[in-house]
């Protein structure tokens, strides 16, 4: 984002499966009551990214949610929400690839209706398949450090914990597990669901994950465009803090006009 | 942008058959669809006088045949939606004129029904967003009551007794449509209304002015102005108009009358479903959401999902027949708002017409289409803003929201 860039003097781009990036939020699709809301919220959030559940969705189909997309220019991420094993995951994925030209996925394989967590077993599964395909794997994942870990050895391109669980906007319910992702990866952290408002956003980049995935939070919202640029906003700053360095806390104050020189 | 000149083009589309033997006779109004729209608009127009025909290969058959007929605009107001609220606010306060005329004039029953919407939350989750959703409801000035479960059951007793509680929108109506589409032909028929069942191939043009409706065997059918009202369809007819079908899967169940009693909503985890019962012990029980295009397989997932957030809402439903799985096409459009109006100089016909002063006859190319899940509701006001568009007689503010070029920007 511009505004990091000037403040910080640095080029801050987001480097993924190999393409550069100048926006951290990434976008989903679900729950926009209208394509012309969800456009002007793709506008106004500024993205680059965003996701699509391949589900119900044909790419065929015109005037749908893909001609959107293309139009502004924006990089379609399929998604394999809706899949319950590795087995539909991979197969959702290699449609995707088909349909869509490209080889990365969003690998969403998920546990239980009712909370709709990721399954971490066939999520791994998953994974080290589509890897072997040749996919570029960004999987969706609980806020689980060891986890995060296996899957980047597996070869995915950047691992993207939860803040809390898919469309619940309570966000970032364990941010110290977030920061243990953080420390030890060596792919992007991508904070994906559990995002309610613009503070949540900030949080995930202040605790140092490289970009945010968000739906819900803006297509739900009452005024869906004036969300998604609160959200862009909200990314840009709380980057720009991860790279500024906060202070330390402290537990009593300190005077910022010290009286004397130390 | 849309080019009608490319349809114009092709051969057979030109304006009159010469030397055609049987040379239909010019009509004031062709319809292109036989939906309840494209019918509306056929029926209200042949009242005013005007000489109608209306062309659709399977009149009914379409998203009318699919839908619910649910009359809800204060059950399914949104966020986003305001106009689309206005519009089917102002249409259902047609409805019982409507109704009146059009069960007086085809001799047939439509089942309408006033007993409102009864609106009801599974989860905790659930009825934190119907608090919202009533809040919002009353911020508008419409009419909810919130209700207890208890409340609920009191009115629904075969509602599940997990149910937390519920909105009662009681200015809410239904109606079968199937029964709407068969007293549109048969009031359509006594006002003079032509049907012709056959496919139409596309526009047929004399110049760059739409002179009439060229069926699919070729036979041009001369008409003044013609109305699009083909649905998902209407692309076919006038390229490049923002539409797409967005696809439905829809159950009927069988089972004893009164089983309900009112039409209930539920968001079961988030999911909204709901149930339509009517005075034959039908239910009708809806309705997926699909970006499939015309994907016409009913598929187990689909079923499946609609069976069990209904189990959850009404225990009972397992008893019941499925008699019917049905997939429809919604003509959505990019903001939910249909189509309704003059298509001359807004777009879709390419460069406007030059502001000279325009002889005094009616439009030649008029759009009533995309109605997305509110054709039914919308029916009335479509037909009377269509009308008026043709007859010079003042066109409802509301449907100002509607103005087909509104895309063209």
């Amino acid at each position: 984002m511009d505004g990091v860039e000037v403040e910080a003097g640095m080029d801050d781009v987001l480097t993924l499966g190999g393409e550069k990036f100048t926006s951290r939020l990434i976008m989903g699709t679900g729950g926009a009551p209208s394509l012309d809301v969800l456009e002007e919220a793709l506008e106004e959030s500024g993205t680059e990214i965003t996701t699509v559940a391949m589900r119900r969705l044909d790419p065929a189909a015109r005037g749908s949610v893909l001609d959107v997309l293309r139009r502004k220019g924006i990089k379609v991420l399929p998604n394999t929400a809706g899949c319950f094993t590795a087995g539909e995951a991979v197969l959702t994925a290699r449609l995707a690839r088909e349909a869509l030209e490209t080889n990365w996925v969003k690998l969403e394989v998920i546990a239980d209706e009712r909370t709709l967590l990721p399954d971490p077993i066939e999520t791994f599964d998953a994974a080290e398949r589509l890897v072997a395909d040749g996919f570029v794997v960004l999987p969706y994942i609980g806020d689980d450090p060891a986890l995060a870990r296996r899957l980047e050895q597996a070869g995915c391109a950047a691992v993207m914990p939860l803040g809390a669980p898919i469309g619940s906007g309570l966000g970032i319910r364990n941010p110290h597990n977030i920061e243990l992702i953080v420390e030890s990866a060596g792919v992007p952290v991508i904070l994906d669901a559990g995002i309610g408002t613009a503070s949540d956003a900030a949080l995930a980049m202040e605790l140092g994950c490289d970009a945010v995935l968000l739906a819900s939070a803006v297509t739900r919202a009452q005024r869906p465009g004036l969300m998604a640029a609160a959200m862009r906003h909200a990314v840009t700053a709380g980057r720009a803090a991860r790279i500024a360095g906060r202070i330390p806390m402290r537990r009593y104050a300190e005077a910022s006009s010290p009286s004397r020189t130390a | 942008m849309p080019d009608l000149r490319r349809t114009a083009a092709e051969p057979g589309s030109s304006a009159v058959p010469d030397g055609s033997p049987d040379a239909s006779p010019l009509y004031d109004v062709a319809v292109v669809g036989a939906g309840v729209a494209g019918l509306s608009v056929a029926w209200r127009t042949a009242r005013r006088g005007l000489s109608v025909v209306v062309v659709d290969p399977s009149p009914g058959s379409g998203a009318t045949h699919a839908s619910a007929g649910m009359l809800a605009p204060v059950s399914e107001v949104t966020y986003t939606e305001q106009p689309l609220l206005r519009l089917g606010l102002a249409s259902l306060a047609m409805w019982p004129a409507f109704r009146a005329d059009l069960e007086g004039e085809s001799g047939e029953d439509l089942d309408y029904r006033t007993d409102g919407t009864l609106d009801v939350a599974y989860g905790t989750d659930d009825m934190a967003y119907l608090d919202d959703l009533a809040s919002f409801e009353e911020s508008l000035g419409l009419r909810v009551e919130r209700l207890t479960g208890r409340g609920c059951r009191a009115l629904e007793p075969m509602l599940s007794p997990s149910v937390r509680g519920g909105l009662l929108a009681r200015d809410d109506a239904w109606v079968n449509p199937r029964r709407v589409v068969s007293a549109l032909l048969a009031a359509l028929a006594k006002a003079g209304g032509t049907v012709i069942t056959e496919r139409a191939g596309g526009l047929a043009f004399d110049g760059d002015r739409v002179v009439g409706v060229r069926l699919a065997s070729g036979q041009v059918i001369g008409a003044t102005s013609v109305v699009v009202a083909a649905g998902p369809w209407s692309p076919s007819l006038v390229p490049g108009l923002p539409i797409r079908p967005i696809k439905g899967q829809i159950l009927r169940l069988r089972g004893p009358e009164g089983f309900l009693t009112r039409c209930v909503r539920g968001l079961v985890h988030g999911a909204p479903a709901y149930l339509v019962p009517r005075g034959d012990g039908e239910i009708t029980l809806g309705a997926t959401m699909e970006e499939m295009g015309f994907d016409g397989r009913v598929t187990a997932g689909g079923v499946y999902e609609l069976l069990r957030d209904a189990r959850e809402l009404v225990p009972g439903v397992t008893e019941l027949e499925l008699s019917e799985t049905t997939v429809g096409f919604r003509p959505g459009t990019p903001d939910n708002l249909p189509l309704i109006g003059p298509l001359r100089g807004t777009g879709p016909r390419g460069p406007a017409e030059p502001a000279a002063p325009r002889p005094p006859r009616p439009p030649d190319l008029l759009a009533a289409t995309g109605h997305h899940r509110a054709g039914v509701l919308l029916a009335p006001i479509t037909a009377d803003a269509i009308a008026a568009f043709l007859t010079g007689e003042p066109v409802p503010q509301v449907v100002e929201s509607c103005d087909p070029g509104r895309f063209s920007r």
